[in-house]
């Protein structure tokens, strides 16, 4: 028995016989919720234990519920440029084998986040378009390949150099037996690169292909000049040009150039009180299409007969050799009237990739003088050097077995070739086919080897898109996955053990350097070209002769059935942006539809076929694809986009639409974009496309207020008559607010908007906005902070068109404000409609008292979440997030908030610098890259800021003025160069 | 018995006060009928869909809602507009019998009271459920916080409802069970079970129906009436402020508060009407509920009718005569004529026609035309909240931004939920509490002292 021991007198006294009275106070008092047993001895010490065990084992429970811990590690070396929350800006080349421009990369804590237009740029002039925003997006693309593959498994550089050298060694007998297919190859030290390694392996072919070609245009300089070039167009010293079926302001050659051009001619002020005039025939309603000043609609076939037509009434007045030719379907008398009149002023330019047009209209532009004037010939173009023809005696070469090991490059015909079975025919009897693709897109997928580029922000290259105009394009981030370069594999498999940077610099050093005196040294001189990304040369003048060559143009198409049209979207391209959420994501500038592939048909031969919008038809080759009824579609046509139909891209691309490549036809070694002969079967089945429209004309109410040119010149108010009166009457019982220091506005000219929809990626990159996918368009709960709003007039069948960017109107009289019961929107002391996300309860009253409707609920949690499987719910993915924006919670409202970010940013900057901000010095990210020009942004507060010059405009009117609510974006109204009201 | 010189004689047979109390009291203390099991069930079911989409909504999001970009309120506010109006009765008939002492209301008094503390728990669920972050709600409250200058907003409508909300049902929380007091103590006394007892006993607070009671009694009821009185012209008003404060086109006229009162007594009157005829057929109240009593009902109803057409064509006119293209393309075109001219004309028809056939007597007075009828107004009030919520707002000033809308699945689910706990709620009350005022009946009966 255990000792007891006794703690005091009175329990020592108590223990030999306690009474019940004495006993109970006395259990009470030590037991203390647990049994004698509990308190003392050994099994206390287990019981500790055990409650050791539990607290232990509970609290490891409950921690392990916690959120999962995610460390952020500090660089060991801090590197020096890197300062967190600080943006590094490097100045690089958008070049995707199609699209060019020069850009700046914004990166944030190493991580590309933004691109930027590169102000400095002779050609794109600060400006970009959607793709090149989206770009920075494909550089965080889970379907990008992540090691290189060899029949479809991981594996290691090593071994592919290894095999690769075999192979090469192995065919060095067999001459003519390797082909390297690229895109167009606009970079001299690639150029230069490729042709060392067809040097090492004589006999190897270098066959430039293009999805989409403009081929035709050189062939017909070839014949005409004897140089196959295409002239850089110069619309901006063009006061008439007419375009056949080009979309130079969207989808042709170089969009962002164009853009910028066009609208140097277009913009209207004090001083400048003319114009550019646009004629635009075609069959689609393309971008270009929608801010013609005047239209016609053509069938493809007959486009000859018109060019033709145009070029004789030319002639005969210029005196020129007239060729007999069918009818024009259309009157060109007053196309042929301008364009003489704007002799040597003039421009015409054609999309359609047929050798005979293409030889009409240089002749045109001959007859016109416009050559040396709109056309620079000592300057081309360098974009579109694909050959059909090399690329279809190519496949032929495969198909009989000559070729033992075939490299892509940048291509992927196994999905764009015309002719792809024959391609694909061709792959399996070539013996090693090595790919460059990022992905394991439809031609990798049929490779060999697959050895992946890096994405064009991991890489050095150069660029010249038009000769003597040379761009950089340098890596603004490490190799994120286990990727190498293209050039720096060519290297390596010819031995050498330079780097293609290394290479370059050498390239630039013998070949460049020497062409420029500012610099006396090397170092000095690649530092600049580094850091404006940019070098321009003088170019020697060549000797250009034309030699007018007969003209003929083929009779128009009598084939039963439609003419199909093979066009360009302005978001997707070729279909190398397919998986590019915010590409898919963007409406479309002119039919305003998202994420589909639809067929375009007119509103006539919807009604004579008994057709509705969304019925599913079947053409082609068993084809199925919905119609969308498209105002302006040319009788007769129809359209459908390329860039769908896709296997390979990944996720967010496979399985949507219908692969239109297959559609093109080859006529006389050239991709033709038509086919003729189409006839539509209806399925019987429904298929709701993804509009962000459904209401297209404006109800006769001025929410885009319009003009012409010659109303215009008699009295700049014309079209905007109504807002002086509107001012006049306005009348309120409150003081207006007053805003010392600053107060941010916007102003938008409709006369420089094309619609091409730069603004809303530029938008979305810049302000983490969410992508919500197909279903959530259709539910009309697009994300995008700015969205351009298109309409339609007049002539159904020909409409006129209207783009309209709308963002929040900082309305400094904002019905939203005063209806949050929380206080969650309100004003800044600077005229913006702020939004606190924090103290957002979502109650949405704001998004109803809106009149514009730009509030965005967030509907669904959009990030991290499965349902929405795009770029937030994927750890690669969130890496494109702007760290200075919030990514906002499901449940709370969003909206544009002028960018505040980026004034924050520069009026710190120039308080630092202990200086006053300067005009234009904060730009929003719409205006930042707008190709146009047409979006303004600064203090109204100052009178000579242009902003506020902009604001005094006589054509300067803002939405629903009668509403009293003040807005800070004000509009200019659109003028149409055109002679009927 | 009561004898009007309008209305003429409302009770058919003469009672003893204790015919009365035994009549009356009778469901609560006998087993419930076999028809009380069946709905109840049924409202059981109704509450758990309700309880779905409630769950669904808050944790997946109100993208499960049939809103968009442009419609950013829907069947949310459409149902919470309408279940506040359904609530608005129970308020006006107590002012009738306390502040006009209409002695015909008595009769209807408690079950339309029931009704109002019903609908306005329903009503209020739904401005809980559209916020998009729910968990946040007390930020609408002006509570002392920690957050420095933040405080509500107290320029927007929405905390007005707020306040109007709580306000109303607390108010009417109070006037209905404090009405109650003596009946539960009747109840306590009859009670044979003793949990009842203790139950009745609990709630009415120790009632002993001595002088000094009832003294107390009827002084504070007239100061809950009278409190009361304001508030139903105060609460749909503050709801149609909502609107009215906006700047969207058929929301902002200065119309819609006087229209949005009358409309709601409207409303509440068809839903008492149509829940009085189902309880005097089941608990056999008829000598109670008598035809007189309804047809009061019928006459109020023949008013509101008049008085709602009298405004739907007044904003009709005022948009014409505003000559603002916003304006007349909402009334005159997108409502009358444009994309939702059914609905229009369903309103147009249901409230302003078809309670025009109370002006025949026979129509009046027949229990089936009655029910009918009031239904009729109840589907037609529904449509015009939401013609008002929904044709506004998707056709607004930019027709880009034009959209359409259509419920989902769990805004049906919420709407059919709030019935659930209506209906619960009011089988639950005729099962424990009596549906008419036994004191009050027994005060306005012949015998009585009055």
């Amino acid at each position: 028995m255990e000792k007891k021991y006794w703690q005091s007198i009175n329990a020592y006294k108590a223990q030999p016989n306690q009474s019940l009275f004495e006993k109970q106070p006395l259990k009470e008092f030590t037991v203390d919720g647990l049994d004698e047993s509990e308190v003392k001895g050994k099994s206390s010490r287990r019981d500790f234990l055990k409650s050791l065990g539990f607290s232990v084992g509970a609290v490891a429970l409950v921690s392990s519920c916690q959120m999962p811990v995610r460390k952020a590690i500090p660089f060991l070396n801090q590197p020096e440029e890197i300062i967190p929350g600080v943006a590094n800006y490097y100045a690089s080349t958008f070049y995707d084998g199609h699209d060019y421009c020069s850009i700046l990369v914004k990166n944030r804590e190493g991580r590309p986040i933004k691109i930027e237009g590169n102000e400095l740029s002779k050609l794109s002039k600060g400006g970009t378009n959607a793709r090149a925003q989206a770009s920075v997006l494909n550089l965080y693309d889970d379907a990008r390949l992540k090691n290189p593959m060899k029949d479809g498994q991981n594996t290691d550089w090593e071994t592919v150099d290894r095999e690769i050298v075999a192979k090469l060694n192995a065919l060095k007998g067999r001459e003519g037996s390797i082909a390297i297919v690229t895109g167009t190859v606009i970079s001299p030290s690639t150029t230069s690169l490729i042709k060392e390694f067809v040097a090492a392996h004589p006999g190897t072919e270098w066959v430039m292909y293009d999805a989409n070609a403009y081929e035709a245009i050189r062939k017909a300089h070839k014949a005409q000049t004897g140089e196959g070039i295409i002239p850089f167009y110069q619309f901006d010293k063009a006061e008439t040009i007419v375009s056949f079926g080009a979309d130079f302001l969207g989808t042709w050659l170089m969009p962002v150039t164009f853009t910028k051009q066009f609208n140097t001619n277009r913009k209207l002020d004090k001083d400048k009180q003319n114009m550019s005039k646009l004629f635009v025939v075609e069959s689609n309603l393309s971008l270009t299409g929608s801010n013609a000043d005047e239209r016609y609609t053509i069938k493809p076939s007959e486009e000859a007969a018109v060019l033709l037509d145009l070029y004789n009434k030319l002639a005969a007045r210029s005196g020129q050799a007239t060729y007999n030719g069918p009818a024009s379907p259309i009157d060109t008398s007053e196309i042929a009237d301008e364009l003489f009149n704007a002799r040597g002023k003039s421009l015409v330019v054609c999309g359609t990739n047929k050798l005979e047009n293409q030889l009409i209209v240089n002749a045109i532009n001959y007859i016109l003088g416009n050559y040396e004037n709109t056309l620079n010939t000592r300057q081309p173009i360098m974009l579109s050097q694909g050959s059909d023809e090399a690329m279809l005696s190519l496949v032929q070469k495969m198909n009989t077995g000559q070729i033992g090991m075939l490299m892509c490059w940048n291509v992927n015909p196994v999905y764009d070739h015309p002719q792809a079975e024959q391609f694909i025919e061709g792959l399996k009897k070539v013996d090693a086919v090595v790919s460059f693709a990022d992905r394991m897109d439809e031609t990798a997928s049929q490779s060999t080897y697959v050895c992946p580029d890096n994405n064009y922000l991991e890489s050095w290259d150069d660029a010249e898109a038009v000769r003597g105009y040379y761009s950089i394009m340098q890596p603004a981030i490490r190799n994120i996955f286990n990727t190498r370069q293209a050039q720096d594999s060519l290297l390596k498999w010819l031995g050498s053990e330079q780097e293609f940077s290394a290479y370059m610099e050498q390239y630039w050093e013998t070949k460049i350097f020497p062409y420029q005196s500012a610099f006396a040294g090397f170092r000095p001189f690649w530092t600049q070209a580094k850091h404006d990304g940019l070098f321009d040369m003088e170019v020697e003048s060549t000797n250009f002769a034309f030699t007018p060559i007969e003209l003929k143009a083929e009779k128009p198409s009598d084939a039963a059935g439609f003419e199909l049209v093979v066009y360009e979207k302005v978001a997707i391209g070729t279909g190398k942006y397919t998986n590019n959420p915010w590409l898919m994501e963007l409406p479309d500038p002119v039919t305003t539809a998202t994420w589909d592939n639809y067929l375009t048909i007119s509103i006539a031969d919807a009604e004579s076929q008994g057709l509705l919008q969304e019925d599913v038809v079947s053409f082609g080759n068993g084809l199925e694809l919905p119609l969308l009824i498209q105002p302006g579609q040319a009788k007769g046509t129809l359209g459908i986009a390329m860039g769908f139909g896709r296997s390979g891209a990944g996720p967010v691309a496979n399985g949507i639409g219908a692969n239109a490549f297959g559609l093109m036809q080859i006529n006389k070694g050239l991709k033709v974009a038509n086919q003729a002969g189409i006839t539509l079967e209806n399925t019987g089945k429904k298929y709701q496309l993804a509009l962000t429209q459904s209401q297209h004309t404006m109800e006769g109410r001025n929410v885009v207020k319009e003009t012409t040119l010659a109303a215009f010149l008699q009295d700049p108010a014309s079209g905007n008559e109504d807002q002086k009166y509107k001012e006049k009457v306005a009348a309120t019982l409150y003081p207006e607010a007053k805003f010392d220091g600053f107060h941010w506005g916007l102003a938008v000219d409709l006369n420089s908007c094309t619609g091409c929809g730069n603004c809303v990626i530029s938008c979305q990159a810049e302000n983490n906005v969410s992508v919500v996918g197909k279903d959530e368009v259709r539910r009309h709960r697009i994300m995008h902070w700015m969205r351009i709003d298109r309409y339609y007039s007049e002539d159904a069948d020909n409409p006129k068109v209207y783009h309209q960017p709308v963002m929040c109107q900082h309305c400094d009289n904002a019905p939203c404000e005063n209806v949050c019961p929380v206080a969650a929107t309100n004003h800044s002391s600077e005229g913006l409609n702020q939004m606190a996300y924090n103290r957002c309860i979502g109650t949405k009253y704001c998004m109803n008292n809106c009149p514009y409707r730009v509030r965005r609920f967030n509907w669904f949690a959009y990030i991290n979440n499965p349902k929405f499987n795009f770029n937030k719910n994927s750890d690669l993915g969130k890496m494109v997030l702007n760290p200075d924006v919030t990514v906002r919670e499901r449940g709370v409202v969003e909206k544009c908030s002028f960018c505040v970010q980026r004034i924050q940013d520069k009026k710190l900057n120039a308080k630092q610098e202990n200086r006053k901000l300067e005009d234009l010095e904060i730009k929003t990210a719409c205006m930042q890259s707008c190709p146009g020009d047409a979006l303004v942004f600064g203090n109204m507060n100052d009178p000579e800021s242009k902003v506020s010059l902009l604001m005094k405009s006589k054509r300067r009117y803002r939405l629903v003025e009668e509403l009293h609510t003040l807005p800070s974006v004000s509009y200019l109204t659109k003028v149409r160069n055109t002679s009927k009201a | 018995m009561i004898n009007t010189l309008v209305r003429g004689t409302f009770t058919a047979r003469e009672k003893s006060f204790r015919q009365v109390t035994d009549d009356i009291a009778r469901p609560t203390y006998s087993n419930a009928a076999k028809w009380w099991y069946v709905a109840m069930g049924i409202a059981t079911l109704m509450l758990l869909f309700g309880l779905w989409a409630i769950y669904t909504s808050i944790a997946v999001g109100l993208g499960t809602w049939g809103l968009n970009n442009s419609v950013a309120w829907g069947w949310d506010i459409i149902n919470f507009v309408w279940w506040i109006g359904i609530g608005h009765a129970g308020t006006a008939f107590t002012i009738f019998l306390i502040v006009f002492r209409a002695k015909w209301a008595a009769i209807f008094n408690r079950t339309a009271e029931a009704m109002t503390v019903l609908a306005v728990a329903c009503a209020g669920l739904f401005p809980a459920l559209h916020l998009g972050r729910i968990w946040l709600i007390f930020f609408i409250l002006p509570y002392p916080n920690t957050r420095g200058p933040l405080w509500v907003n107290f320029n927007s409508p929405l905390f007005w409802d707020v306040l109007a909300i709580t306000t109303y049902l607390t108010l009417s929380l109070t006037l209905w069970y404090f009405g109650m007091l003596p009946d539960l103590a009747t109840l306590r006394d009859r009670s044979k079970s003793k949990i009842a007892k203790a139950v009745y006993g609990f709630f009415s607070m120790g009632w002993v129906g001595s002088v000094k009671n009832w003294i107390r009694y009827e002084a504070m009821i007239k100061v809950l009436g009278g409190l009361a009185a304001p508030l139903v012209i105060s609460v749909h008003s503050i709801v149609a402020l909502d609107f009215a404060i906006s700047v969207i086109p058929g929301w902002h006229t200065t119309i819609l508060p006087p229209y949005f009162f009358v409309g709601a007594i409207f409303s509440g009157f068809a839903m008492v009407m149509t829940l009085t005829i189902f309880i005097r057929k089941l608990y056999n109240l008829q000598d109670y509920i008598t035809i007189p009593h309804l047809e009061s009902i019928a006459r109020v109803l023949i008013f509101g009718s008049l008085v709602i057409g009298l405004a739907y064509l007044t904003e009709m006119f005022v948009a014409w005569y505003s000559g603002w293209e916003f304006e007349m393309f909402t009334f005159l075109k997108n409502r009358a004529t444009g994309e939702y001219r059914t609905a229009f004309w369903i309103m147009v028809f249901c409230n302003a026609l078809v309670p025009q056939l109370f002006w025949f007597r026979k129509i009046r007075t027949s229990i089936a035309w009655m029910l009918i009828i009031s239904i009729i107004i109840n589907i037609g009030m529904w449509y015009e909240r939401f013609i008002i919520v929904v044709s506004s707002l998707s056709h607004t000033f930019l027709p880009a931004t034009w959209t359409s809308y259509s419920p989902t699945i769990v805004d049906i689910g919420i709407y059919v939920g709030t019935f659930g706990i209506f209906f619960t709620g009011i089988l639950l009350f005729l099962k424990y509490i009596p549906s008419i005022a036994i004191n009050e009946t027994k005060a306005f009966s012949k015998k009585s002292s009055h």
